[in-house]
C-alpha cells in the first residue's frame, strides 16, 4: 500500500505547535474534517475513540513517530493524515522520546487488512533514517507530500 | 558469547486483526524484559523483536507464520513467553475496546 493511496494531501500539517497528545490528535482530526474527509458530526466521536485507544497503550512506536488510530463506522475507506511537530509531543512512547512525526489513521471496522498494510508501509519506510529525518524537518506540507511520493517510488528503501 | 544458547520456534498469528499496533507493542514490551537478543523471521525478513517499529514491518496478518529466535542466557524463557503471547491472540482488551469504540 502506497502513502499516496491513503494519506490526505490537503490535510498534512507541518505547524503543529501544541505539546499535549489530546490537542494534537484533535487538531489532526479537525483538519481531516475541514478537507471533507470526516463528517462534522462525527468529529468528537472519532477524537474520543482515538484517545481511548491511546489509553490502552501509547501508539508512539519509537524514533519520534506515533500512529494514533481507530476504527470508525463513519468512514468507508482508510483515512489518514500526517503532522509534524518541531517542539515534539509528549506521547509516552516506548523509548521515552518525544514525538515529532504523526501518522493518524481512521479505518472502517471491517477492513483490518488495509489498516495492517498501512502500518506496515509506514514502519517499513520510517526505518530509513534519511526519510525519517527529512520528514521531521519538513517546513511545508508540500515537502511532506513530496517525500511520501519519493518513498512510494522506493527512493529511500535500500 | 559463542556458547550462548539459541532457541527457535515457529508460531502462527491467529488473531483476526493480525499483528497490528497494540499486539506489536505488547510483543516488543515483553521481548524487552529479556536479556537475550530476540529476532523475528518472516520469509527472508529478519527483524529485532524489541522494536515496535520493526515488528510492524512484518505486516503479519492472520495466518502468517513467524519464526521467533532468541540468543542468550534466558533464550528459552523468552521464546516460551513470546510464543504464549502470540498463541493467546495477544489477550488484552484490545478487541473488545475497538469494537465498543466503533
Amino acid at each position: 500500500m502506497k502513502f499516496v493511496d491513503f494519506v490526505s494531501h490537503e490535510a498534512i500539517r507541518t505547524d503543529i505547535g501544541s505539546e499535549d497528545k489530546e490537542s494534537v490528535i484533535r487538531t489532526m482530526v479537525s483538519t481531516l474534517q475541514e478537507v471533507g474527509k470526516v463528517a462534522e458530526d462525527q468529529l468528537e466521536s472519532i477524537v474520543e475513540a482515538i484517545l481511548k485507544r491511546e489509553e490502552l497503550g501509547s501508539t508512539g512506536i519509537g524514533r519520534g513517530v506515533a500512529v494514533p488510530h481507530t476504527k470508525h463506522p463513519s468512514v468507508n475507506e482508510l483515512i489518514s493524515t500526517v503532522a509534524v511537530s518541531k517542539k515534539g509531543v509528549d506521547f509516552d512512547s516506548l523509548d521515552g522520546e518525544k514525538v515529532h512525526l504523526l501518522f493518524l489513521l481512521i479505518s472502517p471496522p471491517d477492513r483490518p487488512g488495509d489498516h495492517l498494510r498501512a502500518l506496515e508501509n509506514i514502519s517499513r519506510q520510517l526505518r530509513d533514517d534519511t526519510f525519517c529525518s527529512f520528514l521531521k524537518q519538513s517546513k511545508e506540507p508540500q515537502d511532506v507530500w513530496q517525500l511520501l511520493e519519493e518513498a512510494d517510488n522506493n527512493q529511500f528503501v535500500s | 558469547m559463542v556458547d550462548m544458547p539459541v532457541v527457535q520456534k515457529a508460531v502462527v498469528v491467529s488473531n483476526p486483526q493480525g499483528l497490528h499496533a497494540r499486539p506489536a507493542e505488547l510483543f516488543s514490551r515483553l521481548a524487552l524484559e529479556f536479556e537475550s537478543d530476540i529476532e523475528v523471521i518472516r520469509d527472508d525478513l529478519r527483524i529485532d523483536a524489541k522494536s515496535i517499529l520493526n515488528v510492524l514491518t512484518l505486516g503479519a496478518a492472520q495466518g502468517t507464520v513467524l519464526v521467533l529466535e532468541a540468543r542468550g542466557t534466558d533464550a528459552e524463557k523468552a521464546i516460551e513467553a513470546l510464543e504464549r503471547l502470540v498463541v493467546s491472540d495477544f489477550k488484552t482488551d484490545e478487541t473488545l475496546s475497538q469494537e465498543s469504540s466503533s
